[in-house]
């Protein structure tokens, strides 16, 4: 049974729609991202589960139940804000225990939950302070504090990370995703990170324009992209897109003579080729111009002209090669996919011609 | 620049300010405490220093501790109920409901309008016989009954328009204090099942706390302040039924000239208000949040 159920859950504001027929479900036990550009409706399908907004159309259910016409508060969904929503005149245990106390669970249970939850997010030391005297990451555990103490079994959670800095963000993400494996709750996860979504998701639901790109495991999402948009969000950097023309040979790179790199029709299709699959190559290959490189320490970012193809290759260690010199590109046919230039959707059924070597 | 320099900077742009504080301020009331302790000066014979003699004047004047006892249930029937009225006032013209800009102004209007207007307006409804009061209590067959002729009713009717007049602006306060509270809190209360009373209990009201010390301040010191209508609804009568020690203070002060009197009347107000706001802000202070 999944924990979570969306069945074509549609929400307008007027007239625009900003959750478009979406379903999904998500395990029990597992975490599953939402991830997908800003305004392409993250939040809203959250807030649709939580109950916060009604749905237009579509049914949700939680835990098997249909709770479409639910309030929050009947859900049995705990929520973990970008903001944290902590109330600032009481302190740390008060917010904490805020819930326990509206469903009148008695008083030593609550103390001995407080007393576990404090421990688990070393915030034992802080239960008397109020919100504004602790540091953002300390509010940050308050808030998930709070939506664990309930013991619901599912957990939302609406770009909690997005306040905090770099290295607190990546080593919150190992807490929370830690967390919710040792509590077993399921948890919906809601970020624009993709880094974010590929480091901690069982399960990412990647969003465009209030519709379902695509709903695989990260793995997957990296390796077989259903779709030139879900190509070129994940990764980083992104994955190259190419537009493709038709050559005697076969499928060439726009405004470049050859090689061919799919015995097929170019002009339909698109190439994606992520920057690490590139390496250089000294005879085969396609001839490219180095346009700019920036060297990150472990490896260089290379980008490149060919035709009217722009290439990102990420290349091991620093490569040291003036703006304007001629380079080849080189890679494995496995690491090409194919996508059609009109409905943008992943084509298996083109298949890539190894580079002449 | 050095220190001197910097000090005599800050006082020359103090001076206005405290030339005209000063001025019409601290003066009058220094100048008042002084009077309070001379007789009041006629043409054939001159004030005299008399002590403390208009403060026992004072002890012994039934006119005065009547009006000091209409005064505190002045404040008791207008302060809270004023309050309250502007505070669920407030929280209804909160929500996303139809007309709301519509009804925030009518709330407000009581307070646009000059006392004096509102007094004449309350006047008609109280009137006997042929007032707005008189007939809805004639459709239900009730006796007539002289609302502000009457002992028994003359101050409940001046705190009725004292309340009226008072909540609205109130209001303002709370809608703009209810308006600072991020709505994400009202979310994260509902999804953790609490209701809306709970959620006003628990949240909002704490939340509301300065705003409602500033409002029960003003309430307080308005209480003691706003005597406009009794001028022209009852003018402290039936037998100073609805006499406060302002209007008191104003008969004495300028019908009957005994000014020395009048300004012995004055220390005591002021003096009684100062430790009210006093002890207001330093109780309420402990058991408020300030962000
Ligand atoms: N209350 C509202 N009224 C009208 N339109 C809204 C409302 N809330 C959201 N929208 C619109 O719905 C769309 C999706 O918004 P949503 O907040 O879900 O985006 P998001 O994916 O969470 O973006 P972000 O990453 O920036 O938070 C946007 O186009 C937004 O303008
Ligand atoms: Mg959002």
């Amino acid at each position: 049974m999944s924990a979570i159920a969306l069945e074509g859950v549609t929400k307008d504001w007027g007239a625009t729609r900003a959750v478009d027929a979406v379903s999904f479900d998500v395990e029990e036990g597992t975490l599953a991202v939402l991830l997908g550009p800003s305004g392409c409706g993250k939040s809203t399908t959250l807030r649709l589960v939580a109950g916060l907004e009604a749905v237009s159309s579509g049914r949700v259910f939680i835990g098997g139940a249909d709770v479409t016409a639910e309030p929050p508060g009947k859900r049995n969904v705990s929520m973990v804000f970008q903001s944290y929503a902590l109330f600032p005149h009481l302190s740390v245990a008060e917010n904490i225990l805020f819930g326990l106390k509206v469903r009148k669970v008695p008083a030593e249970e609550r103390d001995r939950r407080l007393a576990r939850v404090a421990e688990l997010l070393g915030l034992t030391a802080l239960v008397a302070r109020k919100p504004s005297q602790l540091s953002g990451g300390q509010q940050q555990r308050v808030a998930l504090g709070r939506a664990i103490i309930a013991e619901t079994p599912v957990c939302l959670m609406d770009e909690p990370l997005s306040n905090l800095d770099a290295k607190l963000r990546h080593d919150m993400r190992r807490e929370i995703r830690a967390l919710q494996q040792k509590l077993g709750i399921t948890m919906l996860y809601v970020t624009h990170d993709q880094v974010e979504a590929m480091s901690m998701a069982d399960r990412v639901v990647l969003l465009r324009d209030g519709r379902i790109e695509q709903n695989a495991a990260p793995a997957e999402l990296y390796a077989r992209p259903a779709t030139a948009f879900a190509a070129s969000f994940i990764g980083t950097p992104p994955m190259n897109i190419i537009p493709l023309a038709d050559a005697p040979g076969g499928a060439v790179i726009a405004g470049t003579g050859g090689p061919a790199l799919a015995a097929a029709r170019g002009a339909t299709l698109l190439a994606g080729v992520r920057p690490e699959a590139l390496r250089l190559a000294t005879d085969a290959g396609v001839a490219a111009l180095v346009e700019e490189s920036e060297y990150l320490g472990a490896d260089t970012m290379l980008v490149c002209r060919a035709g009217d193809a722009r290439l990102v290759a990420r290349l091991p260690g620093r490569v040291t090669i003036a703006p304007g010199a001629p380079v080849r590109l080189a890679w494995q046919p496995q690491d090409l996919h194919f996508f059609d230039a009109g409905t943008r959707l992943r084509r298996d059924d083109v298949a890539a011609v190894p580079l002449p070597c | 620049m050095n220190r001197f320099q910097a000090n005599i900077h800050g006082w020359l742009l103090l001076l206005p300010a405290a030339v005209l504080l000063v001025a019409f301020t601290h003066f009058p009331a220094v100048a008042t405490l002084w009077q309070s302790f001379f007789s009041t000066g006629k043409p054939n014979r001159p004030a005299v220093f008399v002590g403390l003699e208009n403060y026992r004047t004072l002890i012994e004047d039934d006119v005065f501790w009547q009006s000091l006892w209409n005064n505190v249930w002045y404040a008791v029937g207008t302060i809270p109920v004023s309050i309250a009225l502007a505070l669920v006032m407030a929280l209804a013209v909160n929500r996303g409901l139809r007309g709301r800009a519509f009804l925030r102004m009518a709330y407000f209007t009581p307070t646009v309008l000059p006392m004096i207007a509102v007094a004449n307006i309350w006047l008609f409804f109280f009137t006997p016989q042929y007032g707005l009061l008189e007939q809805a209590t004639g459709l239900f067959g009730l006796p007539s009954h002289n609302w502000l002729g009457s002992p028994s009713t003359a101050l409940v009717c001046v705190i009725a328009v004292a309340v009226w007049k008072e909540a609205g602006f109130f209001m303002i306060f709370y809608l703009a204090a209810l308006q600072q509270i991020p709505p994400v809190y009202a979310e994260a209360a509902a999804v953790e099942g609490a209701g809306r009373w709970y959620y006003f209990r628990r949240i909002v009201f704490p939340l509301l706390m300065p705003t409602t010390l500033f409002v029960l301040v003003n309430a307080v010191i308005n209480s003691f302040r706003l005597v406009d209508h009794i001028f022209v609804m009852t003018r402290g009568g039936p037998d100073n039924a609805s006499s406060l020690v302002l209007f008191y203070l104003y008969e004495v002060g300028f019908k009957f000239w005994d000014t020395a009197y009048a300004a012995a009347l004055t220390m005591v107000l002021l003096a009684a208000l100062a430790s009210i706001a006093i002890a207001q802000f330093a109780l309420l202070e402990k058991r408020t949040h300030y962000r």
